[in-house]
């Protein structure tokens, strides 16, 4: 057992912790345990690992340390062996003792379990040759998948809480502000203002009392950055959290996390529990007289409580309603006071910041947009999981060169970034580099980081509905052009998924999204046509195809979409009837099967379990 | 640890009603001066009864001193909250983005048909409730389904009835 670290009252205490903290990685075992790889198995892996180090009486030199996301979910339950950086993905239980006899005794590498890269699938073993890891940059996650999320020594030997100590003690409120506003970073929470600006405002606006906020409401689906990074590195967010407080004069900060995270909530309370035991959190902070302190507060499943004043009215313990501004929240925000509200990835760039000045992280980016960027690839791509770039960088080198390219050897359809308030980039744009400007020029934005790469396989207008539906339940109701608009719009997509669309209904979408656009109350209903009119923009044709030839060309639309099963190439298996879950189709083994098309829902199950190639789509086969 | 007879089998709820009824007030009284202490208090209250029944509404109203009109009206406003019972194990169909453009909505149609429910609504033997979510961060796995706390990844509407069966499976 090890004897509880006394607290850090002085910078010179933290320094000599760091200097005591071992940061030798040999005897160690990283572990992925983000929420991906925990879903893929990852715990079971680890007893199985932890039982064959006891068996091979390892389990005292030999530990395992359990990281946050590495990255490639997909790849999961992952395993970076510390002796030799080598990477292990789709670990399974019984790879557990090959691993420790042939890689931990004799030093071989299992070539099964490393990676593979290119059409040939050449073994990549070790992790800085993978392209993947290697055409990265890491900023943010620069913790992420290397530290312990629930061990501080981990944070502090990776300099954590090294740019408080610097503040505490050679900077004012001010050269802090000086210092984010050279490094030109922009709120990653979605609009990209200028966090410089949100802090000068703040520290200006006068009361006693004012309020630091952490948005990690995380939304928008398909992301799931601020998720890993609270999972992986919590103490990069508090540390964040406590430079804000001191630039604008707050001692009270409050992390707003949605119901969905629950492994969040639980690092982040485990790490400021931790921070706050050992003096990096509560009064007089590292003797400097700083006085901050931390809450967390759960969302309960509200997509517009991520707006700012919708997430204020939250915390008060109300309905999560938007209201109008002026007055902003750097006047009066959470119970009327100057408040500061900030997204997580944006506080996790702070420290790197304040450490290694502004200019440094100016140093990556475009010229308007500076630092990095990270991204949620899902979707159709080969790796999906989280990607770290400088800003600007091409789409192209994102999807292809990282994540591998579009799975099955399909081809690349659009790129959905900024969730439902962005829009889709299509094929011919994919050298659009990913920036702030570059994007709004294409209709989407570069909103949270959400980037879902979608093949042939999808429909644009069913995606662009999906966007619709899902505003239209978020929408708050309060008003009356987000309430009713989204719902008009709803229909009118519908309708012509269905079949029974007109020409003149995309005047109509156009004409709607754009009024919907330009008078609703809060970024929800102001973005929520953008899916609309991103596709409507650069995939007429499929609207086209659904309108004039009731086609729908993806096969998604089910009112558009028959499916029948080939005389000829059925060999009665009896595997479709088995699982339709109507039991519309006929037949007996060794016959062949039928569809009854009265009953059929067209679910597509027929399609997906025929090994055959017998169930065809609109008359094609698989 | 003693086991003591339980009459009530709605499914998984460990405690009687009345030692719930005591651990919120409890809960009301460490709140009481907390500012915005209503919704922190709800979720409490839901995750030891499972649900949100009127009575324990009222003594939240009562407790926290706040109007049941406003206790209500932010009840109602947040999807996370529910004023009927669910049944024993929750099946919550990723709806997010990934998810949808991988098939989520087919893995959702079969389960609608199978279980004769829709979203929302609980199997009237108390067994599963259907409801959707909006991405549980396991894009990179889509579709994801997720019964109570297990996701299950790459879900084909083929593996439904498989699925449903690990968990229809009598315990003994
Ligand atoms: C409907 C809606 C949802 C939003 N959801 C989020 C969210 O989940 N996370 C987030 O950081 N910002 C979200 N925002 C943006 C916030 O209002 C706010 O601009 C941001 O958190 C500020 O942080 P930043 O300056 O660091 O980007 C949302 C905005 C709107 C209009
Ligand atoms: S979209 Fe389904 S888990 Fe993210």
């Amino acid at each position: 057992m090890k004897k509880t670290p006394k607290a850090l009252a002085t910078a010179a205490d933290l320094d000599a912790r760091r200097a005591s903290i071992n940061t030798e990685t040999k005897d160690k075992i990283f572990m992925c345990a983000g929420g991906g790889c925990i879903a893929s198995g990852a715990m079971a892996v680890k007893t199985a690992l932890l039982a064959e180090l006891k068996k091979h009486k390892l389990d005292k030199t030999v530990s395992i340390v359990e990281t946050g996301c590495m990255g490639p979910c997909s790849g999961g339950p992952i395993l970076l062996m510390g002796r030799d950086n080598v990477y292990y993905q789709h670990v399974a239980v019984a790879d557990a003792g090959e691993i420790v006899e042939k890689h931990l005794l004799k030093g071989e590498i299992i070539e099964r379990l490393t990676w593979k890269e290119g059409p040939k699938q050449k073994s990549v073993p070790v992790q800085s040759d993978i392209p993947f890891f290697k055409r990265q940059t890491k900023i943010v996650l620069r913790n992420c998948g290397i530290v312990d999320p629930n061990s501080l020594d981990d944070a502090i030997g990776r300099n954590g809480y090294q740019a408080l100590s610097k503040l505490l003690t050679s900077m004012t409120p001010d050269a802090v502000i000086e210092e984010v506003k050279k490094s030109g970073l922009r709120g990653r929470g979605g609009a990209g203002f200028p966090t410089h600006i949100k802090w000068a405002a703040a520290r200006q606006s006068p009361g006693a009392v004012k309020y630091v906020l952490c948005n990690a409401d995380e939304g928008d689906p398909g992301a799931f950055m601020d998720r890993s990074v609270l999972e992986g590195d919590p103490h990069s967010v508090i540390e964040g959290m406590l430079i804000g407080g001191f630039a604008i004069g707050s001692s009270q900060g409050y992390v707003y996390v949605r119901a969905e995270y629950p492994l969040a909530v639980e690092r982040l309370q485990r790490a400021i529990e931790m921070a706050r035991e050992a003096g990096l959190l509560g009064q007089n902070i590292l003797g400097s007289g700083y006085a901050f302190d931390l809450e967390i507060r759960k969302g309960s499943g509200a997509f517009v409580c991520g707006e700012e004043t919708a997430l204020m009215a939250s915390i008060e313990g109300r309905r999560g309603e938007p209201r109008p501004r002026p007055p902003f929240p750097a006047q009066k925000g959470l119970w009327m006071k100057p408040t500061v509200l900030n997204n997580v990835e944006t506080f996790a760039n702070i420290p790197f910041i304040i450490l290694n000045g502004g200019d440094a992280f100016a140093s990556y980016g475009t010229a308007k947009s500076k630092g990095t960027k990270v991204f949620a690839l899902a979707g159709a791509v080969n790796i999906s999981g989280l990607v770290e770039v400088p800003v600007g960088t091409p789409l192209n080198d994102v999807v292809f060169d990282i994540a591998g390219g579009i799975k099955d050897g399909k081809s690349f359809k659009a790129a959905q970034i900024g969730g439902p308030s962005g829009g889709c980039i299509p094929a011919e744009y994919l050298n659009v580099h990913l920036d702030y400007e570059s994007l709004n020029e294409l209709g989407a934005i570069m909103g949270s980081g959400g980037l879902i790469v979608i093949d042939e396989d999808a429909c644009m207008v069913d995606v662009a509905r999906f966007f619709v539906d899902f505003v239209r339940e978020e929408s708050c109701g309060k008003c009356v052009p987000c309430r009713e608009g989204t719902r008009r719009m709803l229909e009118i997509l519908t309708r012509i998924c269905n079949g029974q669309g007109e020409m003149a209904d995309l005047e109509r979408l156009s004409t709607l999204g754009t009024s919907i656009k330009s008078t609703s109350l809060c970024g929800l209903g102001q973005t929520a046509a953008n899916p609309v009119l991103s596709t409507l923009r650069h995939f007429m044709d499929e609207y086209k195809a659904h309108i004039l030839d009731k086609k729908c060309p993806a096969g998604k639309c089910t009112k558009l979409v028959t499916y029948d099963i080939d005389a000829e190439a059925c060999v009665g298996c009896t595997a479709c009837a088995r699982r339709c879950p109507v039991a519309c189709i006929a037949g007996v083994a060794k016959g062949i099967h039928v569809i009854d098309q009265k009953v059929c829902t067209r679910c597509g199950t027929c399609y997906d379990v025929c090994k055959f190639k017998a169930v065809r789509r609109n008359g094609k086969s698989k | 640890m003693v086991k003591t007879e339980k009459k009530c089998t709605c499914g998984g709820v460990a405690a009687s009603d009345a030692e719930n009824h005591a651990r919120l007030a409890q809960v009301i009284q460490e709140y009481q001066n907390k500012p915005g202490a209503l919704i922190p208090v709800l979720q409490i209250a839901q995750a030891l009864f499972g649900y949100l029944p009127k009575d324990v509404l009222r003594t939240i109203s009562e407790g926290l001193n706040e109007p049941y009109s406003r206790v209500f009206g932010v009840v109602t406003f947040y999807s996370f909250f529910s004023q009927v019972p669910r049944g024993k194990y929750v099946i919550r169909v990723c709806m997010g983005t990934a998810c949808y453009v991988r098939g989520g909505q087919a893995v959702l149609t079969a389960l609608e048909q199978e279980l004769k429910i829709s979203v929302g609504q609980t199997t009237p033997d108390r067994v599963f409730s259907l409801d959707v979510g909006r991405c549980f961060g396991a894009c990179g796995l889509a579709p994801a389904v997720m019964v109570n706390d297990d996701v299950h990844q790459f879900v084909q509407p083929g593996q439904i009835k498989d699925i449903l069966a690990q968990y229809r499976k009598p315990t003994a």
